[in-house]
C-alpha cells in the first residue's frame, strides 16, 4: 500500500495540473481566437445595444409577437441562469391541464384559425430556454401577427421564410424558426 | 419511423464503424507502449511521481493502485464543493454545496456516473467544475480504459504473473487519446456556438415584460408556505434575462468523449449552449460510442485475432439497431390525450423536446446515452411515451454492454462472452475455453459476482426507496409513472448512467446517500472482480483450439451472444419493468 501512495498522490495531482488548468485555458484562448463571438454566448447587438442571444429564447406574450415553446423553467419561464424541462410524464393530468390552457390561449388570441395546434407550440421545451420553433408552428400564427400589426399577410409570411432554417447539410436536426430573431425582425418591419 | 429516421441512423453507423479500425489500432499502439512521440513527457512525469515504468503489476496491486487513485479524486471533488465559496473563479459567488450533495456528487463523478442531483449553473463554481467535475470526466474515463485493457492483457497473455503498470496506463490513456481529442473536440464545440469563457452571468434586457409569480421569502430566505404547505407566490414582472456562461466547451468535449454526461447546465445537452445545433448533437452522439467501438477492435488486436473484436463489435451493432429504431418508432407517437384535445398528431411527443432535434435525433440520443454509459440527455426522458421511455432504462438495465462506457462497457462484454461460451459449454459437455484459455471455476464465480451485483443494488434501492417516505415523497409524477422515476435513478446510478427522470426530486440526503452508495459499489463492485478475472486470466497456460473449442468469432457466437445478453441481462428486471413502463402504456393507450 505505502509504495502506491506517492504515485497516487503525485500522479493525481500532476493530472489534475493539465486535465483541469492547462487544458480548459488552452481551449478557451483557441476560441477566443478562433471564434470570439461564439465563445461569449452568441450575443445579438441591436441598436448598439445587447438585446439578447442568439441561442437562447425569450418569453413572448404579446399577441403582436410569434410566440415561442413554452417554458417550464422557474420561477419566471426563459430563466437562462435555472434551466429544464417540465419533466412531466405522459399521463400526469398536470400535464393535460396545462396544454389545454396554452390550447385555449391560442385559440383566445385567434378564434377563428383552422389548421390543427402545433405539437411544438403547446409542449413545453427540454431546455425551457428552446430558441426555435417548427415552419409549422410560425405558419399557425402567421395570420394573427399579420392582423394585428396591420401587415399584408404576405410580408409576414416572407419574413418567415427568411427565418427559417432547413435540416443542417440537408441531414441534420430539424426545419426550425428562430422565434427572437424573427420578432426583432418584425420590429424593425414596423 | 420516418424516412429521416433512418437516414439518421444509416449515416450515424457508417460513420462510427470507420472510425473503429484507425482510432483501434492507435489505441493498441498507445497502450502497449509502441507510440513515443510524447516519450519526452513521459520519463520525467514517471521520475516527478515515483513511477517506474518497467514495474509490472499483479490484479490485486493493480486494484488497489485504481482504488486509490479514484478515491483521492472523490476527495478533492468532495473538497472543492465544500470551499468553493472561499475560491477563486466563482463569479456569482455560490455558497458551499450542502455536504450529503457533495458527498453524492463526488462519489458520482469518480464512478464515471455524472449523475446530477443539483443544477450546474445555479450551484457550482467554474473552478469547481474544471477543476474538479470534468478532472474526474477525464481520470474516471481512463479508469475504465485501463480496467479494459488488463483484462485484454489476461487474454493475451499467458503464465503471467501480472496484468500492468496501472500508473503508466493512466497516464498514457489521459495524455494521448482523451486528451488531444478533447482540445479538437472543444474547439469544434465552440465553432457551433457551445461558449467558452469565465465571465459573470449576463444580465440582458428582454424584448418583452415577462409576468410570473414569485414565491415570497421569509426573513431566513426560506419559501413562506400557506397551511396546506402550498408555496405562497406573489405576482412579479421583470426585463430582464440572466444568460449563465462559464468554460462549458471544454467541459462538455470530454463529458462526451469519456460517456461521462455530466452536464455544465442543468439542461445538459438540451441547453442551446451546451449543444447549440444538429451538427454538434451528431459529433455529441458520435463520440459517446467512439471509444467504446474502437476498443472492439483494440481488443481483437491485441489479442492477435481481429476477428474476435469484429464478432463482438457485430452482437454491439445489431441490439444497438433494435434499441435505436424501437425508440424512435415509439417517440413518433403523439399522446393520445393530447390528441383528443386538438393538437396535431403528425409531430411526435414534443414534451421535453428541443426544436431543432425534434423526434428523431432525440430518441437517437436517448438510446445511445443509455446503452453507452453516458447519460447526457438532450431531451427529457421523464416525459417519453412509457414505451419510448423503457427503451433507455433497459439499455442501462442490460448491464451498458452494447457498445457501452468507455472501457467499462467492453468489458462487461466480455463477461457475458465468458458465460456465454461457459453455457455453450455444459451444453455440449465440454471445458468451456475462451481465446485459448479454460474458464474455471475461479473465473465462473467472478463473472457471477459482476453479472449480480448491479441488479442486486438496483432492486434492492428501488425496494426500500418504495417502502420509506423519504423515498416516495420524491415523486413528481402520479400513478405508474412515479414507481419508474425511482426505478429508473436506482439503475441509472448502480449502473453508472447519470441519466434521469428527472422529476424525481433527488437532491435529498435520503437519495443523496443511497444513490451514492449504489454507484461506489456498482462500479468498484465489478472493476474488482473484472480485474481478478484478468489476473486469473493472465496466469493461465494457452490451450491449442480443438475439435471442441467453440469458434468465437463466427455469426454464431455473436447470435448465441446477444442471446445471453438479453437473457440474463434482463431477466432479473422483467417483474419490475411490468410495474412500471408496461402498466403505463397499457393505461394510456386503453381504450384508443
Amino acid at each position: 500500500m505505502k509504495t502506491l501512495l506517492r504515485p497516487a498522490v503525485s500522479l493525481f495531482v500532476l493530472l489534475t495540473a493539465v486535465t483541469g488548468i492547462a487544458y480548459p485555458l488552452a481551449v478557451t484562448g483557441i476560441a477566443k481566437l478562433a471564434f470570439p463571438e461564439a465563445a461569449e454566448g452568441s450575443l445579438i447587438v441591436h441598436d448598439g445595444k445587447v438585446v439578447g442571444s442568439r441561442l437562447i429564447g425569450q418569453n413572448f406574450t404579446d399577441p403582436k409577437y410569434f410566440w415561442g415553446r413554452p417554458s417550464a423553467t422557474g420561477p419566471m419561464p426563459y430563466n437562462a441562469s435555472a434551466s429544464g424541462g417540465s419533466n412531466q410524464g405522459p399521463l400526469n393530468p398536470a400535464l393535460v391541464d396545462a396544454v389545454k390552457g396554452r390550447i385555449d390561449t391560442l385559440k383566445a388570441a385567434d378564434p377563428t384559425n383552422p389548421l390543427p395546434i402545433p405539437a411544438d407550440l403547446v409542449n413545453a421545451s427540454a431546455s425551457g430556454l428552446d430558441p426555435h420553433i417548427s415552419p409549422a408552428a410560425a405558419d399557425y400564427q402567421i395570420a394573427r401577427v399579420a392582423r394585428l400589426r396591420q401587415l399584408p399577410p404576405t410580408a409576414v409570411q416572407a419574413l418567415v421564410s427568411q427565418h427559417t432554417e432547413g435540416r443542417q447539410w440537408g441531414v441534420f436536426g430539424e426545419p426550425r424558426v428562430n422565434v427572437l430573431q424573427l420578432n426583432i425582425a418584425l420590429d424593425s418591419l414596423r | 419511423m420516418s424516412h429521416h429516421a433512418w437516414i439518421l441512423l444509416g449515416l450515424y453507423l457508417v460513420v462510427l464503424l470507420l472510425t473503429v479500425k484507425p482510432l483501434g489500432t492507435y489505441i493498441a499502439n498507445v497502450m502497449e507502449g509502441r507510440f513515443r512521440l510524447a516519450g519526452k513527457i513521459e520519463s520525467p512525469l514517471y521520475r516527478l511521481c515515483g513511477i517506474r515504468q518497467d514495474e509490472e503489476m499483479g490484479w490485486l496491486k493493480y486494484a488497489f493502485a485504481i482504488l486509490l487513485f479514484n478515491a483521492f479524486g472523490a476527495l478533492a471533488v468532495y473538497g472543492l464543493q465544500r470551499l468553493q465559496a472561499g475560491l477563486p473563479f466563482n463569479p456569482q459567488a455560490f455558497p458551499a454545496v450542502s455536504p450529503d450533495s457533495a458527498f453524492n456528487t463526488a462519489i458520482s463523478f469518480a464512478t464515471n456516473t455524472n449523475w446530477q442531483g443539483y443544477g450546474g449553473e445555479a450551484t457550482m463554481s467554474y473552478l469547481t467544475q474544471m477543476l474538479g467535475l470534468a478532472v474526474q470526466n477525464f481520470l474516471s474515463a481512463a479508469t475504465g480504459i485501463v480496467v479494459v485493457i488488463a483484462l485484454i492483457r489476461g487474454f493475451a497473455r499467458h503464465s503471467a504473473k501480472t496484468v500492468g503498470n496501472a500508473w503508466v496506463d493512466l497516464s498514457r490513456v489521459t495524455l494521448y487519446i482523451l486528451l488531444p481529442i478533447s482540445i479538437v473536440y472543444a474547439v469544434f464545440l465552440t465553432s457551433q456556438g457551445v461558449i467558452q469563457n469565465f465571465d459573470a452571468y449576463k444580465e440582458i434586457t428582454t424584448l418583452e415584460v415577462t409576468g410570473f409569480e414569485m414565491p415570497k421569502l421569509d426573513a431566513a430566505g426560506q419559501p413562506v408556505k400557506d397551511g396546506q404547505g402550498a408555496v405562497v407566490t406573489e405576482p412579479a414582472q421583470t426585463q430582464s434575462q440572466t444568460l449563465a456562461m462559464g468554460p462549458v466547451a471544454s467541459q462538455e468535449a470530454i463529458k462526451m468523449l469519456g460517456t461521462n454526461g455530466g452536464g455544465f447546465m442543468n439542461a445538459n445537452s438540451s441547453h442551446p449552449f451546451e449543444n447549440p445545433t444538429p451538427l454538434s448533437n451528431f459529433i455529441q452522439m458520435l463520440s459517446i460510442f467512439l471509444i467504446p467501438a474502437a476498443l472492439c477492435f483494440t481488443f481483437g488486436r491485441m489479442v492477435g485475432n481481429t476477428r474476435q473484436g469484429w464478432a463482438v463489435l457485430a452482437a454491439m451493432t445489431l441490439m444497438f439497431v433494435a434499441f435505436a429504431s424501437a425508440a424512435m418508432y415509439f417517440e413518433q407517437q403523439t399522446n393520445p390525450l393530447l390528441t383528443q384535445l386538438g393538437v396535431d398528431p403528425a409531430a411526435g411527443n414534443m414534451e421535453g423536446k428541443e426544436t431543432r432535434f425534434g423526434i428523431a435525433e432525440s430518441g437517437l440520443f436517448a438510446t445511445i446515452t443509455t446503452l453507452a454509459s453516458c447519460g447526457a440527455v438532450n431531451a427529457m426522458h421523464d416525459s417519453f411515451t412509457p414505451l419510448g421511455g423503457l427503451v433507455p432504462l433497459v439499455g442501462m438495465q442490460l448491464g451498458e454492454v452494447v457498445f457501452g462506457g468507455v472501457g467499462t462497457g467492453l468489458y462487461g462484454m466480455l463477461i457475458f462472452a465468458i458465460m456465454a461460451v461457459f453455457i455453450a459449454g455444459l451444453m455440449i459437455g465440454r471445458t468451456p475455453e475462451f481465446l485459448g484459455k479454460k474458464i474455471e471455476a475461479f473465473e465462473m464465480k467472478m463473472v457471477s459476482l459482476a453479472i449480480l451485483v448491479t441488479p442486486l443494488l438496483v432492486l434492492l434501492g428501488t425496494a426500500i426507496a418504495v417502502t420509506v417516505s423519504d423515498g416516495r415523497v420524491g415523486i413528481a409524477n402520479p400513478g405508474a409513472h412515479g414507481f419508474s422515476e425511482i426505478l429508473y435513478a436506482f439503475t441509472s446510478a448502480a449502473n453508472n448512467n447519470g441519466s434521469a427522470f428527472a422529476g424525481l426530486s433527488a437532491n435529498t440526503p435520503f437519495y443523496n446517500v443511497m444513490l451514492g452508495i449504489a454507484m461506489w459499489f456498482g462500479r468498484f463492485g465489478v472493476i474488482v472482480p473484472v480485474l481478478a478475472i484478468a489476473g486469473a486470466l493472465a496466469a493461465k497456460k494457452r490451450i491449442a483450439v480443438g475439435a471442441g473449442t467453440l469458434p468465437t468469432h463466427g455469426p454464431l457466437f455473436v447470435l448465441l451472444l446477444i442471446g445471453t445478453v438479453l437473457l440474463v441481462g434482463l431477466l432479473n428486471y422483467v417483474p419490475a419493468l411490468a410495474l412500471g413502463p408496461v402498466i403505463e402504456h397499457l393505461v394510456l393507450w386503453a381504450g384508443q
